[in-house]
């Protein structure tokens, strides 16, 4: 028996889905690819890393294979005071953001300059890096680009490491894994909205402020306040460290959940921290048997919580 | 079920993948729905469960949204596929041996996936949070067999013509393995950037929109006549649903990001095309309600075409808000809060579960060939569902109206808090009644398995006297 074919249909069926992806993902990755990257894209793909979430160098979400933010006010080579610089330092080994394996994705005018005059192409992986951001001029337009301070200027990973304190070292990178895998977004968006939101959380992000970030964690839910510029309304760390620890201890409205668990076993002076202790103290606190609340630890500077308010500061 | 695997495919019975689908769809729905009540707990009551990582809301959300989506409904989806698309076509299904070990390995793969992602592996991407290389045990051991055996047995089909029904889930089942593929590319190969963040969002509108939306409905296609013995009210009006739903469905999954500084003329072009969903909407529920003509009275006393035609009905305000709060006008009021999160659960608790729930209850008396063993307690059920979903309903879409105030006044977050914590309270109270109502089904399904009164052959499950 001759069976209806639907020759017809099935033309018409790739026809109308083949276009609609045509629409929808070709037209717009043309477009945004096009984009400028800003040099808050610089900044933050050189502060994160390669990549936020799951990836071959860091496939349980602890934090490794990321970059560390130094802040330098002296030549690491030469010991001579400079203005104070932000660095980027890639210990050998660490994977770098895509802007500088694929310099094609920071847009026109910011490839050409970190590629001439920045060498970011001469960066190897194994020996590691230090990157910082510079403006230059680009057909008379000033742009921001990278520059790979290990060509530029023989700051080696590790000297520059060296060189600074650990108050001086931010570990942003692993701080965006604890953000992405303790799931901080399913309540903080990262995304002031373009119709309000200017005057409470501050201006909205631009169209090349993300180039080179991934994953960018926007947020769809905000049972919470947005984040994206968290560290220029609040800048205490001594606040995030109580607020983590327990929220209720700064806003007794809140319902964030305890974060106490990234403290780990022990605090900054190695003694071990007694949770259980810590929270019957708290319980009678709350039940007013107590005066003050327990003292919350210094969390351990190897510890979880430090890299997660280290992400938090850089959110300005 | 292990016995079955290994089985040559000529002697297992029909019918054992669908079944095995089934009940493994409802077992996901306790858990889902389960999961559900426990982060709303967290909720409304923040030190509730306190200082385990692998307790914290951050760690459960995700589980609960990819278990009743991946577990709950494209189960079911799997289970009505297995047993409508043979009968549809008047044949077998192409191998049953593959629908058992599909079914397997569906439940193996996910519950893999899901403790990955509990204990925090996850590619940081909403909807698309399971890490690639689970991604693709999704996509070429799960979707891709299932398709394979709804293409053969459409192919192998013994009449003229496809029926509606089938249209819809041999596309579907298509249109979700190039959905998976290309909304996945940011992690296969290291997009960034706004791509990124837009691909998300067009993996997570074209799950909704090209698959749960279009296999919700195509469900119903087939269990409204079947079950009231009225010939669907126009196969054109079907023929409008599909090709809208391939046209306009697909296009607009720029309308999530409407606050993100995505390209202007994308955003105008999705507010646009999401609007125009309003087509297969009205398609949908006008072509329902038409074949309902003359059997009405089996809304009131029918189990199957109780939750069939409130799942119906459900889909007019669905499709209302879902087509205008996404245009400039209302978005900025409403994105990102409460409104939304009501809006979600209207689609998948509301619209897209009342239909799967009756396909599942009317395809697993048909394939036990027993009657289901209590209908007070599938009306129990009903109700719980109804009840707790419009409670939970109700109260977070005053939450997101409150929300959405605050946000446009700029008042201080915490009082926004402050404000939405009865409704947070009442939110745990539906979420935990519909729990409660599947912990009922799963013993009711349960129990028609081994003690429901067998149905003669040649007989539909309601065409017997209720014995009980």
């Amino acid at each position: 028996m001759a069976f209806r074919e639907y020759k017809i249909g099935v033309r018409m069926f790739a026809f109308a889905l083949g276009s609609s992806m045509i629409i929808t993902l070709y037209f717009p990755s043309v477009d945004m690819a096009s984009v400028q990257a800003t040099e808050y894209a610089l900044k933050r793909q050189l502060a994160y890393g390669r990549i936020g979430g799951f990836s071959y160098e860091d496939p349980l979400l602890k934090g490794w294979g990321k970059p560390v933010t130094v802040t330098l006010d002296k030549d690491p080579v030469t010991g001579k005071p400079i203005e104070p610089t932000e660095a980027y330092v890639y210990p050998p080994g660490t994977p770098f953001p895509s802007g500088i394996t694929h310099p094609r994705i920071l847009g026109e005018g910011v490839e050409d300059l970190s590629v001439s005059v920045g060498r970011i192409s001469e960066a190897n992986k194994e020996n590691g890096a230090v990157f910082i951001i510079r403006e230059g001029e680009f057909q008379g337009q000033t742009v921001a680009y990278i520059e790979n301070a290990t060509a530029t200027r023989g700051w080696q990973a590790q000297t520059t490491l060296a060189a600074v304190s650990d108050d001086a070292r931010q570990y942003v990178g692993s701080g965006k894994i604890m953000f992405v895998r303790e799931g901080c977004w399913w309540c903080h968006t990262l995304l002031p909205e373009q119709t309000q939101d200017w005057q409470y959380f501050g201006a909205p992000p631009m169209l090349g402020d993300f180039n080179g970030e991934s994953p960018t964690a926007f947020g769809s839910d905000r049972k919470a306040p947005d984040l994206l510029h968290v560290a220029s309304r609040n800048s205490s760390r001594e606040w995030m460290k109580l607020h983590f620890f327990n929220p209720r201890l700064v806003q007794p409205h809140s319902i964030m959940p305890r974060y106490d668990y990234l403290w780990g076993e022990v605090d900054a002076e190695g003694n071990k921290i007694d949770y259980d202790r810590w929270r019957a103290e708290y319980d009678e606190y709350v039940e007013g048997k107590r005066v003050y609340p327990p003292e919350v630890p210094e969390p351990h500077p190897d510890s979880e919580a430090r890299k997660l308010i280290d992400f938090m500061m850089f959110l300005k | 079920m292990l016995k079955y695997l290994f089985m040559r495919n000529e002697d297992i019975p029909p019918g054992t993948a669908a079944v095995f689908f089934g009940f493994s769809s409802i077992v996901w729905f306790v858990l889902g729905t389960g999961l559900g009540s426990f982060n709303a707990a967290k909720l409304a009551f923040p030190d509730f469960v306190t200082g385990i990582e692998m307790l914290s809301f951050g760690h459960m959300r995700q589980v609960h949204v990819l278990a009743v989506i991946l577990g709950w409904i494209s189960m079911a989806f799997a289970m009505t596929m297995m047993y409508i698309t043979p009968a549809l076509g008047n044949t077998k299904l192409w191998s049953e041996k593959l629908g058992v070990w599909n079914c397997a390995l569906w439940n193996i793969g996910l519950a893999l996936g899901l403790f990955l992602l509990w204990i925090g592996i996850s590619s940081g991407r909403e909807y698309s949070d399971l890490i690639w290389p689970v991604d693709l045990v999704v996509i070429f051991g799960v979707l891709f067999p299932l398709g394979l055996n709804v293409w053969m047995t459409i192919k192998n089909r013994r009449t003229q013509g496809i029926y509606t029904t089938n249209w819809f889930f041999g596309a579907a089942v298509f249109m979700v393995i190039v959905v998976f593929l290309v909304g996945n590319t940011p992690e296969f190969f290291n997009l960034t950037g706004l791509t990124e963040a837009y691909l998300t969002w067009w993996f997570a509108h074209n799950v909704l929109g090209l698959w749960i939306t279009p296999v919700a409905a195509a469900i119903s296609y087939y269990v409204v006549p079947k079950v009231t013995g009225n010939p669907l009210y126009s196969h054109r009006i079907g023929h409008l649903h599909f090709w809208s739903v391939v046209v306009f469905y697909s296009t607009p999954a720029a309308h999530h990001l409407m606050a993100a500084p995505l390209p202007e003329w994308l955003k105008s072009f999705a507010s646009v095309e999401g609007v125009l969903i309003l087509v297969p909407a009205i398609a949908f529920v006008s072509n329902l309600l038409l074949t309902m003509t003359g059997k009405w009275r089996m809304f009131v006393e029918n189990i199957e075409i109780k939750y069939t035609i409130t799942g119906v009905l459900l889909a007019i305000p669905l499709n209302v808000q879902g087509g205008f709060q996404q245009t400039r006008a209302i978005n900025w009021y409403v994105h990102g809060t409460g409104w939304i999160v009501a809006h979600a659960h209207l689609a998948l608790l509301g619209f897209s579960t009342f239909l799967e729930a009756a396909a599942v209850y009317y395809g697993l008396q048909v394939l036990l060939k027993r009657k289901i063993y209590s209908l007070a307690l599938a009306n129990f059920h009903y109700w719980m569902l109804l009840i707790g979903f419009s409670i939970y309903w109700i109260s977070m879409t005053i939450a997101g109206l409150i929300q959405g105030a605050g946000k446009i006044y700029e008042v201080p977050y915490i009082d926004v808090v402050i404000a939405e914590h009865p409704y947070m309270i009442a939110r745990w109270v539906g979420g935990t009644l519909v729990f409660i109502g599947n912990i009922v089904w799963l013993y009711n399904m349960y129990k028609t398995a081994v003690a429901g009164t067998p149905i003669p052959a040649g007989r539909l499950p309601h065409e017997l006297a209720y014995e009980r």
